[in-house]
């Protein structure tokens, strides 16, 4: 594959192939930063990949008390699924398992928008009657008794038709250590870029895959031309130089965070040079039959 | 673009109505079609020029100047734009508002921001009784909007209320929030007796002494309750007064226990 060279880093002449999918904001607070991290860690975690969580969503950025409706800390979580009908499901569950059951959380529409998916109007249920709706100007609030006083949550969320999934890159090191610190700085700038979230833990996915299987219950399966230890046995994505890969996913609620969220992460592994990081960056893509969005690294570095 | 002022010759010898002095009627009317609106109550007709002093501009915003008690239904109807009444306001002022902002610099009688569904009014003086009530027969009072009286209220304040925040920051009189459906009360002084009497839900909130409590109201404790600072916000964007009331810790009263019961009275915590 022809290759560019930025910092001593080898970056593939590919691209990123991403896809079309919904998208919803919210935003959590608490009486501390770290109890809204921890509402929203808890309704992310098992949100990494659409293909067996239904949803992939993570932390886009925290938020200071004078950010927040309510004036406490807050964070603000981003959702993503493949459908309306799944994202109203996804933000419905983990909200309710998550967010309502974590001490002092309350929760509001992170995204503004015509359309709009229930939040409290689908929560208010576990009030059972005891549940008190509080409009104020042009927004309505769902207060429902807890045992901890009273858990707040604004009656829907915006919802967005525009959003993109799947923007990625391949990071390809000598060892594991230093790939794993690039893919880290990589994550840091992603999170200081609007819109735009990394799902899957830390924002980084060590195995990344391919369609199908030989099996055939298995939807997707280990991507074995990038497993350094096939190097020899398989048709094989890799240099000779290559022992460790690892994979960053985006996903935004618009293509322009995706590619800002990229950018920000080829600078930031590119300022490291193979020395302190990885020889070479590539991306995942289909061929560019299948994702309406393509996200050029060449268009994208530093 | 300078707005339309109606400057009042005299105190009139009737009641008039000036419900078709809004933005929405007024809208293409010329100054000289204005002038021939009529606005009697009674059998000798009174039209806009007999009335007033007209000094032409835009429709979409009105003054009236030297207004007194007999003006009723300023506001009537009120849909965008904005009234400012330089003066006192007779009944019905803002009745069945929609939207768009009525400024009182004086007094307000009975029934003010009766069955109003949207916009914002300001009293600065006083209001009558039954602000933001139903006329009889009606079966809710205030729908939405937010309505301020800088001075107090008299009985009956936000009577059926459905929707919406009414702020007094001065006392309130007898059965303030009587019958309430919904919406918010504050009352950032003083109240008169029983106030809640028969509400089934909504939420009032009082600052100052109360009267006389229903005994059908329940204590349920005292609370720091987000929702209060989400209610704190909004009340605050149009008085600071009623924002510092709602922060804290409050006392929430349930009731009224005779009907429904699922309204909420919060009082200063003092313990």
């Amino acid at each position: 594959m022809p290759q560019l060279i930025a910092n001593g880093v080898r970056i593939d002449d590919t691209f990123a192939e991403a896809f079309g999918m919904r998208a919803t904001a919210i935003v959590i607070t608490a009486e501390s930063a770290r109890w809204a991290r921890q509402a929203a860690d808890t309704m992310t975690g098992f949100a990494t990949s659409v293909i067996g969580c239904g949803s992939e969503a993570a932390i886009d950025r925290e938020l200071a008390g004078n950010e927040t409706p309510d004036g406490r800390p807050g964070v603000r979580v981003l959702l993503f699924a493949v459908s309306t009908a799944e994202l109203q499901k996804q933000l419905q569950t983990r909200v309710a398992q998550c967010v309502l059951t974590s001490p002092g959380s309350a929760c509001y529409a992170g995204l503004a928008g015509e359309e709009k998916l229930k939040l409290g109007d689908a929560l208010r249920y576990f009030g059972d009657g005891w549940q008190i709706s509080k409009r104020l100007g042009d927004k309505r609030y769902w207060r429902v008794p807890v045992m901890d006083g009273e858990f707040v949550c604004e009656a829907t969320t915006g919802f967005t038709k525009n959003a993109v999934g799947g923007g990625n890159l391949i990071l390809m090191g000598k060892e594991s250590r230093r790939t794993l610190a690039a893919a880290e700085a990589a994550v840091k700038a992603i999170r200081a870029v609007p819109d735009a979230i990394a799902p899957f833990p830390g924002g980084i996915a060590r195995s990344g895959s391919k369609v199908g299987s030989k099996y055939k219950k298995a939807p997707a399966s280990t991507n074995e031309a990038y497993c350094p230890t096939l190097k020899g046995a398989v048709e094989s994505a890799l240099d000779p130089d290559v022992a460790a890969v690892l994979e960053i996913v985006i996903d935004g609620l618009v293509p322009a965070a995706v590619a800002a969220a990229m950018r920000a992460a080829m600078a930031a592994v590119v300022s490291l040079g193979p020395a302190q990081g990885v020889v070479r960056i590539g991306a995942g893509n289909y061929g560019g039959k299948l994702g309406p969005h393509h996200f050029h690294l060449k268009d994208l570095l530093p | 673009m300078r707005p339309l002022v109606l400057g009042l010759r005299q105190r009139p010898d009737q009641r008039l109505d000036l419900s078709p002095l809004v933005p929405h009627l007024l809208a293409g009317k010329t100054a000289a079609e204005i002038e021939r609106i009529e606005l009697q109550t009674t059998k000798h007709r009174v039209t806009v020029g007999d009335a007033f002093r007209l000094r032409p501009g835009g429709t979409d915003q009105l003054r009236i100047e030297a207004a007194c008690d007999r003006l009723d239904r300023i506001g009537q109807d009120l849909r965008d734009g904005e009234i400012r009444v330089e003066g006192d306001a007779g009944i019905h002022a803002g009745r069945g508002m929609r939207g768009g902002r009525l400024a009182i610099d004086g007094n307000a009688d009975a029934w003010a921001a009766s069955g109003m569904s949207g916009g914002h009014i300001e009293i600065s003086g006083t209001a009558g009784e039954r602000l933001g009530g139903p006329l009889p027969g009606e079966t809710a009072g205030m729908r939405g909007g937010t309505v301020v009286v800088r001075g107090d209220a008299g009985d009956r304040a936000a009577d059926r209320m459905r929707r919406g925040m009414i702020i007094i920051e001065g006392n309130a009189g007898a059965h303030a929030g009587s019958r309430m459906i919904a919406g918010t009360l504050i009352v950032c002084r003083n109240c008169g007796p029983m106030p809640g009497y028969l509400m089934s839900r909504g939420t009032i909130m009082l600052a100052g002494h109360c009267e006389e409590l229903s005994p059908t109201f329940v204590d349920c404790g005292s609370h720091e309750l987000v929702a209060m600072r989400l209610m704190a916000e909004f009340a605050g964007r149009y008085s600071k007064r009623a924002a510092s009331m709602v922060s804290g810790r409050l006392r929430r009263l349930a009731g009224d226990m005779a009907v429904l019961g699922k309204g909420e009275l919060f009082v200063k915590d003092r313990d």
